[in-house]
């Protein structure tokens, strides 16, 4: 068994467009998308949006510039993750697969062991 | 060096590396450990083929060397208590219930599954196949693909890196994922059966290596997943495209359109079993890929006349094509068959709606095409523009020939039209 986070990406933009309503279906599919995963769960959160996000970048020189933001400039951002355990990466990507991301999509990494 | 012995290894090279390395692999866990398998395996074949000589099934034998390597190295890691990230899949000790011959396992198909992962960027998929399957080195697949030796070298580094790290499993999908799995595999072949079949560079038309690579693959698809229709289409298609590859230049090298070709010329055995193997995909539905491509290809060998195919189901057959997969490219070759089917304005006018799409710009069939129409059109002015814009982007010698030859046919001024055939050099 491996760890993978999913990290969710999406346009901000378009969810401020869609509105009070789309979040309410994004977060009851979500409950959804939890119940019948629940054994590959292992973690994971909404995120506040980029607009409140900071980024260090490590400079040159040495010392650290840091940034308001995201990290990457780009339309889509991340808006929060999972943290799941599966045997292989077809099976993490058949769970990520199911995780609602109605303005973006998903993004599966290995999580590294601490040990 | 006994020439037979020698013989003999580069054959079972050929024909057998891939199944040597992919029971190995089951093994060690660990693809680089199982390509060192299965070159030592190859190394002891010369000494001990050269003293007892070449076995009766050579790749039997030299899966068993590999696989008591294999043993080796897992002896020798547990000894060093190494931490290694390994294959995700099945047991190694243990068979899994798809193995014919538990003692002699075929495990190429999970090693050109792993190979083709969609998680793996298109060029690594192709790299790593030609490199792990075929056994071609990484010099070979750079000259094949027109990169340095380095810059592969690292493509294919960073690809196993992230089957091992991502957990990329050595195992054959399951039904519900194999038709996407297997789309992914097939288009691999395909890509090195058309980069053979018409070099993308350099100055030979073909490159056989490649092309006969890709029938290997393509057979060994076929003897492994023979109820498949999309493998069966691949195949067909392969072999009736690889069955002109004998005419499809003069003495003099010269690249000739599809109606000048000395259908005598052509592959006959191979267009036979391209035709059975077509008939066979084409009674599944619904249709995919390949099926569809193998019947134009069907279409084209069963001309009545040369070049005269039926253009009319050409075209049809590029509309199903088109609508399970509206790819510019098809929408090119569809753009064409318009053109032959309902006349040159039809054709020109269907590939100037493509002038736009970015996928095709830097393609040299595009404006070759366009040039072939508006020479028969009279428009030969803007002919010579298209052959001009054609040769910048067309990087294969042969190819390069026939459209400044195409070129120089035109009148100077206005003049009679030429009639070829096909929109461009075949």
């Amino acid at each position: 068994m491996a760890e993978y986070t999913v990290f969710i990406w999406g346009d901000e933009q378009a969810w401020e467009r869609a509105g009070a309503g789309a979040m309410q279906e994004n977060l009851a599919a979500h409950r959804e998308f939890m119940a019948r995963h629940g054994a590959a769960l292992r973690g994971g959160n909404r995120l506040h949006p980029s607009s409140v996000s900071t980024s260090i970048r490590h400079t040159v020189d040495g010392g650290v510039s840091v940034s308001d933001g995201a990290f990457a400039e780009t339309k889509e951002v991340i808006g929060g993750y999972y943290l799941i355990e599966a045997a292989d990466l077809d099976e993490a990507l058949r769970i990520a697969a199911e995780v609602p991301a109605p303005f973006g999509g998903v993004e599966v990494r290995p999580v590294w062991p601490a040990d | 060096m006994d020439p037979v012995v020698a013989a003999a290894v580069a054959e079972a090279h050929r024909t057998e590396w891939g199944r040597v390395l992919a029971a190995a692999a089951r093994l060690t866990g660990d693809l680089d450990a199982a390509e060192e398998c299965a070159q030592d395996a190859y190394a002891e074949a010369l000494g001990s083929w050269m003293a007892h000589g070449v076995p009766d099934r050579p790749g039997a034998w030299l899966t068993t060397v590999a696989r008591r390597r294999a043993m080796d190295i897992i002896r020798r890691r547990d000894i060093l208590r190494a931490k290694l990230p390994l294959l995700a899949g099945p047991d190694p000790a243990g068979g899994d219930g798809d193995d014919g011959d538990a003692a002699m396992p075929d495990d190429r198909l999970r090693l050109i599954f792993i190979c083709c992962h969609p998680a793996l960027a298109p060029d690594a998929r192709v790299a790593l196949t030609l490199r792990l399957l075929c056994g071609l080195t990484t010099a070979e697949v750079a000259s094949a693909f027109v990169t340095s030796e380095p810059t592969m070298a690292a493509r294919i580094t960073r690809a196993k890196k992230k089957i091992a790290t991502a957990r990329i499993p050595y195992r054959v999908p399951g039904p519900g994922e194999l038709p996407e799995r297997l789309a992914a595999v097939l288009d691999v072949v395909h890509l090195v059966f058309t980069t053979g079949h018409t070099a993308p560079a350099g100055a030979a038309l073909q490159r056989r290596d490649l092309a006969e690579r890709a029938l290997d693959l393509a057979r060994m698809l076929r003897l492994l997943l023979p109820d498949e229709p999309a493998v069966a289409g691949l195949l067909a298609l392969i072999l009736l495209t690889d069955a002109r590859r004998g005419a499809r230049t003069d003495p003099n090298g010269r690249l000739l359109l599809i109606s000048e070709q000395d259908r005598a010329r052509w592959d006959h055995d191979e267009i036979s079993e391209g035709l059975t193997l077509a008939r066979e995909a084409l009674r599944s539905r619904p249709y995919t890929r390949y099926p569809l491509m193998a019947a134009i290809a069907a279409t084209h060998a069963t001309a009545p006349a040369p070049g005269d195919p039926n253009w009319a189901q050409i075209l049809s057959l590029y509309d199903e094509l088109i609508a399970i997969w509206p790819s510019p490219i098809v929408a090119l070759n569809r753009a064409v068959a318009v053109g032959e089917a309902r006349g040159p304005a039809a054709g020109l006018a269907a590939l100037d709606v493509l002038a736009a799409e970015p996928q095709l710009a830097g393609y040299h069939y595009l404006p070759a095409a366009r040039a072939e129409y508006l020479r028969r059109l009279d428009r030969n002015d803007e002919a010579r523009l298209a052959y001009d814009e054609a040769l910048l982007l067309a990087g294969n010698a042969t190819e390069r020939e026939f459209l400044a030859a195409r070129r120089g046919q035109l009148p100077p001024g206005h003049g009679g039209a030429g009639h070829g055939g096909a929109g461009h050099g075949e």
